[in-house]
């Protein structure tokens, strides 16, 4: 998932085309609504670790997928594009999650923006489990841990925004915490946003 | 770079070559040996000056022009940047007692609800190595904070960084305010950070928008020309 994405089971009418991290959150709404009708294809995770790549892998996805759905909508906020990705989806008239990423969309953006978290670092359960791949490695502090405090001195919270009640995921984003030299909070949100839009979609 | 640094005694190497280790020790990240051959070069007898502009500057554009081209990644740079700002920390009190020239002036902040800096402080390095005083008023700026520092500092050029798609209409904001109070057109105002583009910086009224660092030093270059020039005309 975190570099290769994944691919539709073509049986729907409606695609959602999603980021890799939201992959196990969107199969279950999913299953959990008994959305037959909805298809889900993921780009690679690692996306969001170079934002100026997704607008045009979000719209080549489109394009490929466009004439075999009704309906095509895509399942990313913001995520650091500066409003590139917004003006792109309007190009292709297609809808997005509305919120500037998804720690903002998971616990609701309106809860989100009120916090005005500035020194606060950010995980998801995708982020918890997959910290060495996404903030630990890209950041080549497994190379050069020295750099820790280059990247994180001014952060003084690790957030784990908890999509699940999982004791194993707590325990690694406190681990995390500790390895970036942060205090530790968990905050659970479920789904939040994302439940409400895909419904609307749905 | 090279696999022979345990053999290599840089005292030993003549100037060129020297200047040279010193361009792979900066993209190696080595700060001792850059901290190292700093000193050599003093020693010797070279300019403050020339040792900045030879051997760091130098050493860093090829940094910056390998990160660019996808070479290097931010890790490198940063010890690259780290490397440098150790050579630099030798040569700025020797700098300023030698009068190097000052290219022109620069107050430069992140803008307020943002803590991101590692551009910005790769900016302000690298355009003290191009001879631009620059004075840096750190992360978390409301507009109060640059107002007060052009004022206090009267600088040619305001420097503007954020990284979050949320924070960056802040600098629309500071922009605005020197609209109101009829001072924009005292500064040349360049803006920076990881989701902003060129079409944004048009957007909110700043002069240019700098894509990284060596972007930067650059255009604050040709901008002091240009206002050079208008000044001597004018």
């Amino acid at each position: 998932m975190t570099h290769d994405g994944i691919a539709p089971a073509r049986s729907g009418s409606v695609l959602f085309i999603a980021c890799g991290a939201l992959a196990r959150e969107i199969l279950a709404l999913i299953e959990l609504n008994g959305w037959d009708h909805v298809d889900l294809v993921c780009l690679p995770a690692i996306l969001h670790n170079t934002p100026d790549a997704i607008p045009d892998a979000v719209e080549a996805a489109v394009r490929k997928h466009s004439h075999a759905y009704d309906d095509i909508r895509v399942v990313y906020a913001d995520c650091g594009t500066g409003g590139r990705l917004e003006d792109r989806c309007m190009e292709l008239g297609v809808a997005m999650v509305p919120g500037p990423h998804c720690y903002s969309f998971f616990e609701g953006n309106a809860a989100f923006a009120a916090h005005e978290e500035m020194t606060a670092f950010y995980l998801t359960d995708f982020l918890a489990r997959q910290f060495d791949a996404f903030v630990w490695e890209p950041l080549g502090l497994d190379r050069h841990p020295a750099l820790r405090d280059t990247y994180f001195g001014h952060y003084e919270t690790l957030i784990y925004l908890a999509q699940t009640d999982d004791p194993a995921l707590d325990a690694k984003a406190q681990s995390c915490a500790d390895r970036l030299g942060l205090a530790y909070e968990r905050r659970y949100t479920g789904y939040g946003d994302l439940a409400t839009e895909l419904h609307s979609w749905a | 770079m090279s696999d022979d640094q345990d053999d290599l005694v840089l005292s030993e190497l003549e100037d060129d070559d020297l200047v040279q280790q010193m361009h792979d020790d900066l993209y190696d990240g080595l700060k001792e040996e850059i901290e190292e051959a700093v000193n050599i070069l003093l020693e010797r007898g070279w300019e403050p000056y020339r040792i900045l502009t030879e051997a760091l500057v130098a050493g860093m554009t090829i940094v910056g022009k390998d990160f660019r081209d996808g070479i290097l990644f931010v890790p490198e740079v940063l010890l690259a940047a780290n490397a440098m700002k150790a050579g630099m920390a030798i040569l700025k009190p020797l700098l300023a007692e030698t009068g190097a020239p000052t290219v022109g002036r620069m107050v430069i902040g992140t803008v307020k609800g943002d803590i991101h800096d590692i551009g910005k402080n790769l900016v302000s390095m690298m355009m003290e190595g191009a001879g631009f005083e620059v004075i840096d008023i750190g992360i978390n700026n409301p507009v109060e904070s640059y107002l007060e520092a052009l004022e206090t500092e009267k600088p040619d050029i305001l420097g503007m960084s954020a990284l979050l798609t949320t924070t960056m209409p802040y600098m629309k904001t500071v922009i605005d305010t020197l609209v109101q109070k009829g001072i924009r057109d005292d500064y040349v105002v360049l803006v920076g950070g990881a989701p902003l583009n060129e079409e944004f910086g048009k957007a909110i009224g700043a002069d240019a928008y700098c894509r990284d660092a060596a972007v930067a030093v650059e255009t604050a270059k040709a901008m002091m020309a240009r206002r050079h020039n208008r000044v001597a005309v004018g």
